[in-house]
């Protein structure tokens, strides 16, 4: 893009700064207007699976619910708790929705179509996605309110303790790529299963990893079945208790950016992103971003699927879980998988 | 020029928080300054060209280890009026490191502008690799030849996590509530409800 703002006259450096302003928001908007209709999607979903309508009111089958909804919140008044901490009050939504933001600057669209193709991606998003635990705690904290606390805490924590086996589990697809740029694991994975699958799902030792960050994702995104940081017959709402108005949109939002980035990280990882599903010619005619877009919305469906059928753990549960299931699982598949890659000579044979 | 306004927009701000923090009179937004600051430090990391290290610095330093003072600060209620009692008795303390602090950046920036130390340039195997990403420069060396000393710091790490698990371990029998996560998902309705008929005025015995 930075080519195309230089034949309109512009120095390379502004030609530069324009394109990144220009791929921000051709990142951001879109990606807004999907959360506007994930979030429908996914009330359809759940009306489907209880055999009810959903939202079917405002606009053709209700397509226009969320623009409803919005305007609404929109609409209400901005209420701050007159014990509250003002200023971190106000910044942690802020936060929360910058931060989702902020992730999908390396995500990888499809071949090339990336905002910043940089060769730490995998490490830039595990540390935005451990930046946003700021704007839960910070929102629980600044209510000065005993259920936004409680919520902030239990948001702390499992946060902590989910991002530790996501952080080995994405150390193995790391091995079995070789990089941490999210455009060459992809590249990795073609025609990675007997030569015709395009993805590391299709591989004995990475597909437990995959089921593994399937879960861990959900504990990640606090979506149901691990949603305890805003469980409604414990908490209230949780740290959104106190929140009204634009600033309760920014945490909604953030959340489904945050629900959308994890389903895209899904399809990255292990499902081939812009690949099609089988290494096979007549497939690459479609262009790679709907594969992209349809293998995350496949896994935004499971995310739904989820909520709309599984209880809530309890919290002991969900920590149990985490240290002495997940851990101690993808501690011993890196062990097996970096084995299996040195005794199979996958890094070349030593110097 | 874009760089040099990044880098004193971060310098900047690394050092404002980093005043911040000691200044802040609720220790929660000591920390959330202190947080800025190693953002801000990060940043500084990428200019560098040391992107590694910047988003390890995220992820270990803002990602785990500040979030767990976020979270003992939160609960701790902290008494503003004994911090100050503690601020006279460790004053004389505090002026010492001060001093000493003082004493190091005047001798380091006297020997800066007094020339340079000369180090020379690694040559041979031991040069950086300037064709291949700074991970895989961290990680040859690393693995290669300064392994036994990685190895040491994992080992010393090991032993400090378990000394800490020993410490706070307590005996399974003396606390409450310890739960047979089997037994709880082995359990079916047939083994946990029962069907009663019973006659009208009499009770149910359990």
């Amino acid at each position: 893009m930075t080519e195309f703002f230089q034949n309109l006259g512009m120095t390379y450096e502004w030609a530069w700064f324009v394109a990144t302003i220009a791929g921000i928001l051709l990142i951001a908007f879109p990606l807004m207007l999907a959360v506007a209709y994930v979030i429908l999607i996914d009330r359809k979903v759940w009306a489907a699976i209880n055999l009810r309508r959903g939202p079917n009111v405002v606009g053709p089958f209700g397509l226009l619910q969320s623009f409803a909804d919005g305007l609404k919140v929109f609409l209400q008044e901005t209420i701050i708790p007159s014990a509250a901490n003002k200023g971190i009050f106000i910044i942690a939504p802020i936060v929360t929705f910058t931060v989702a933001l902020a992730a999908w600057a390396v995500v990888p669209f499809a071949d090339g179509v990336v905002l910043a193709d940089i060769n730490v991606g995998l490490l830039y998003i595990l540390a935005i996605s451990s930046l946003s635990v700021y704007g839960v705690v910070m929102a629980g904290w600044a209510s000065n309110s005993k259920y936004p606390f409680f919520s902030a805490m239990r948001a702390a924590a499992q946060m902590i303790s989910y991002e530790v086996s996501i952080g080995f589990i994405l150390v193995c697809v790391v091995l079995w790529a070789g990089s941490f740029n999210l455009t060459a694991i992809v590249e990795a994975q073609r025609g990675h299963g007997l030569g015709i699958v395009n993805g590391f799902y299709f591989n004995l030792l990475l597909f437990p990893m995959w089921v593994v960050f399937f879960i861990s994702s959900l504990a990640e995104t606090q979506r149901v079945p691990f949603d305890l940081t805003e469980a409604e017959s414990e908490l209230v709402a949780g740290y959104q208790t106190e929140y009204s108005s634009m600033a309760f949109a920014l945490f909604w939002l953030g959340e489904y950016a945050n629900i959308l980035l994890m389903c895209a990280l899904n399809t990255l990882l292990f499902f081939g992103g812009w690949l099609p599903p089988v290494d096979w010619a007549p497939l690459y005619w479609v262009p790679g971003i709907i594969w992209f877009l349809l293998k995350t919305l496949f896994f935004f469906f499971m995310f739904s699927w989820v909520m709309a059928t599984v209880p809530r753990y309890r919290y002991d549960q969900l920590m149990r879980l985490g240290w002495k299931v997940f851990l101690p699982m993808s501690l011993i598949f890196v062990f097996l998988i970096s084995g299996y890659l040195m005794a199979t000579g996958h890094f070349g044979t030593p110097a | 020029m874009i760089q040099a306004i990044a880098f004193y927009l971060f310098a900047f701000l690394v050092i404002a928080s980093g005043v911040l923090t000691i200044m802040s009179r609720n220790p929660v937004h000591s920390v959330l300054w202190l947080i800025l600051a190693f953002f801000n430090a990060a940043g500084l990391m990428v200019l560098l060209g040391a992107e590694f290290i910047a988003m390890l610095l995220v992820v270990v330093y803002v990602g785990a280890v500040a979030v767990l003072f976020l979270f003992v600060v939160m609960m701790l209620d902290v008494d503003l009026a004994e911090l100050r009692a503690g601020f006279i008795k460790n004053f004389p303390l505090g002026i010492a490191i001060a001093l000493v602090l003082l004493a190091e950046l005047v001798l380091g920036i006297g020997a800066l502008s007094a020339g340079h130390l000369e180090l020379g340039t690694a040559t041979g195997e031991n040069a950086p690799n300037l064709e291949v990403s700074n991970i895989t420069n961290i990680g040859a060396l690393l693995y290669s030849k300064y392994v036994f000393v990685f190895e040491a710091a994992g080992l010393i790490l090991l032993v400090a996590m378990i000394g800490a698990i020993v410490l706070t371990h307590r005996d399974l029998k003396t606390t409450r509530g310890h739960q047979n996560i089997t037994r709880q998902v082995r359990r079916n309705p047939k083994e946990a409800t029962q069907m009663k008929q019973p006659t009208i005025g009499e009770g149910v015995e359990l």
